[in-house]
Order: C-alpha cells, then sequence, then structure tokens
C-alpha cells in the first residue's frame, strides 16, 4: 500500500537529477531493490504512469535490478540465498544468521536525453 | 539531442529519513525518549500503552501520540482519561504513519513537560516497517490470536525492532500457537530480540516490559546530561 510514497520518492529523486543534468528528458530509471524490500514492482509502475504525467520523466521506462536476498550463518560460516520465506541455515540449521544483501533500495541511474 | 547516463545512488524514501533525522533531533535536545508502537489492528497497542501509563505514571509524565486512519477519538479520549497528553494524527486513509506526521503530531504535543513519548502506530504490519519516524526506539506487539507464523510472513517489520511485546498470553491456553516455531522466526530475524510476553488481560509481564522502558528513559536522559 505504500507503493505509492515510494513510487512519490522515485520520482523526486530522478527529477531533482535530471533538472541538475539539465536534461531535456528522462528516458529511463534503473532502481535497485532488494528482494527483502517488500515492494511490487506492478504498483509502482502502476502509479508510475499517472503521477510521472506532466514532469520530465513522462514516459520514462523504469528497470528494477533485484538483488536475492542472501544470508551468512554466524555458527558455522556458511552463505546462502532465500528463495521464499525464511529458513535457518540449510547445513546446519541454525538460526543465528545475517542478512549479507536483499535490503537494497535505492535509484541507481537515470538516462536522460539533453 | 544526446543521450546520457546519469549516476544517481540515492535511498529511495530518503526525504522521510531527513524529516525523521530532525523529528529526532528536536526529542534529543528536549531530552524525552520517544518509542514507534507498531502491531495488526487488535493486537492491543492501546491497552499496552494504558498498562504501560498506569506502570509507570507515578515516575514519569507519557506523552501519547495517535495515528489512526479515520478521524475518531476513541484510543486518544482513553489515554486523556488516564491523564496524560495525547494527539491524534488522522492519516487521511494511509496505512502508516510517516515522519513529516509525526512532526505535526510533535507540534501539538507539550514536549518539554513529558520525559517520554509513544507513539502508536497505524495498525499494520507491512508499510510502517518502511517509514522511520525518528524514534528511539521500535517496539512491536504481536499477540498469540494473531497466530505463530507471523515473524515468517511479515519479516522486515521484525528486522528493525529494538523490543518485541508478545501480548495476550492469557489466551494460550485456547489457541493453537507454536511458541518454539514463533521464537524460530523472530531468532532469524532478529537474533538475541528482547522480547516480553505480556497479558494486559491479568497484568503478567507488563512490569518487566514498563522496567525496560524505566530503564531507556533514566539511560538516555543520564547520556544527555
Amino acid at each position: 500500500m505504500h507503493e505509492l510514497a515510494v513510487t512519490e520518492s522515485i520520482l523526486d529523486i530522478a527529477q531533482k537529477h535530471a533538472i541538475q543534468a539539465q536534461a531535456a528528458r528522462v528516458t529511463d530509471i534503473y532502481i535497485v531493490m532488494g528482494k527483502l524490500s517488500s515492494i511490487v514492482d506492478d504498483s509502482i509502475q502502476f502509479y508510475w504512469d499517472m503521477i510521472s504525467q506532466d514532469t520530465i520523466c513522462v514516459g520514462a521506462k523504469l528497470h528494477f535490478d533485484r538483488i536475492p536476498a542472501k544470508l551468512v550463518c554466524l555458527i558455522c560460516g556458511n552463505n546462502y540465498t532465500l528463495d521464499d520465506g525464511l529458513t535457518p541455515c540449510p547445513q546446519c540449521n541454525s538460526t543465528q544468521v545475517k542478512v549479507i544483501s536483499g535490503e537494497e533500495f535505492w535509484v541507481d541511474s537515470i538516462e536522460i536525453v539533453k | 539531442m544526446s543521450s546520457l547516463r546519469v549516476p544517481v545512488v540515492e535511498k529511495i524514501l530518503s526525504a522521510n529519513d531527513k524529516v525523521a533525522s530532525l523529528n529526532r533531533s528536536r526529542l534529543d535536545a528536549l531530552k524525552v525518549f520517544s518509542v514507534n508502537l507498531m502491531a495488526s489492528p487488535g493486537a492491543g497497542k492501546t491497552s499496552v500503552i494504558l498498562q504501560t501509563i498506569q506502570a509507570l505514571s507515578k515516575e514519569m509524565r507519557i506523552g501519547v501520540i495517535e495515528g489512526d486512519t479515520a478521524p475518531v477519538t476513541i484510543d486518544t479520549d482513553k489515554v486523556i482519561a488516564a491523564g496524560m497528553p495525547a494527539v491524534q494524527i488522522n492519516t487521511g486513509g494511509d496505512c502508516h504513519l510517516d515522519a513529516v506526521m509525526l512532526k505535526q503530531g510533535i507540534d501539538q504535543l507539550p514536549l518539554d513537560q513529558i520525559d517520554l513519548m509513544i507513539v502508536e502506530n497505524v495498525g499494520n504490519l507491512v508499510c510502517p516497517a518502511a517509514f522511520t519516524l525518528g524514534t528511539h526506539a521500535n517496539v512491536l506487539i504481536a499477540s498469540i490470536p494473531e497466530g505463530d507464523d507471523k515473524p515468517y510472513k511479515y519479516p522486515n517489520i521484525y528486522r528493525g525492532l529494538n523490543v518485541l511485546i508478545l501480548n495476550k498470553t492469557d489466551l494460550l491456553p485456547y489457541v493453537r500457537f507454536n511458541m518454539e516455531y514463533f521464537r524460530q522466526g523472530v531468532e532469524l530475524l532478529n537474533p538475541g530480540l528482547v522480547t516480553f510476553p505480556v497479558s494486559c488481560q491479568t497484568g503478567e509481564g507488563v512490569e518487566a516490559w514498563a522496567g525496560w522502558l524505566r530503564e531507556q528513559v533514566f539511560k538516555t536522559r543520564k547520556a544527555w546530561l
């Protein structure tokens, strides 16, 4: 449900950097999003099409780079990737694990036309 | 016309984070310790707040910010009836509080007269996790009837917690709730998370939770001196 706020934030960031770079318009926006960030790409696209109207970003294509959720076991040192759901270390069954990646949530770059 | 790739690398929702850090500075300057209380609807947020007020009101002044999606003052009225200042924030249907809304709430609280500010977030286990408010501690109330699988289904909210309250423990004999499974999920997300089993119905565990909170308020206060 908070995808609207997320989309507005993406638009703000893209607009700010486009203006700084004296862009005529923005054609592509590259977003890095970890798998753990519980955001639905489709909803962002849906809001994007509505709120980017009448801005320098209208029509820009959103690209999502989904970073897999990776964990490290603090007991045996095993690195593993989460597919679905949350699982203890598949090697030693420990629940003492730490997230290494999957929480990323930023605008990486924009493609502009000058 | 030429096409150009411009590097950005800016965190999404960073504008919220900026306002959150302003909120924190303001609370620090006035020596008010603050908690962001999150939970699903019906987990017992207001009951925990009322019990906390009862446990701590002789030692400190507590102010409450009530986040609600509709303009009903049911929760706020209860806090005011318990003798503490309370401010209602109506999110206008939004599913979470954000830092700007909290700022508006803080503006209306007599901050110089309180030691502890409790923020009751909107009942929701998803969105509040994404919006930092600037409070000092994130607290989640899980409750027995919600089920033991909630850490697995709502991992993000558990990951950012400082404390967990497990409410309605008086219902354990009547509800199927696998404590070990629940604890395993919590442990995976937030190893060693301080957890207080509580029943607002019987009062069990309230003192332990209030004791933790008391310690935080005094500890933080000391650090500010």
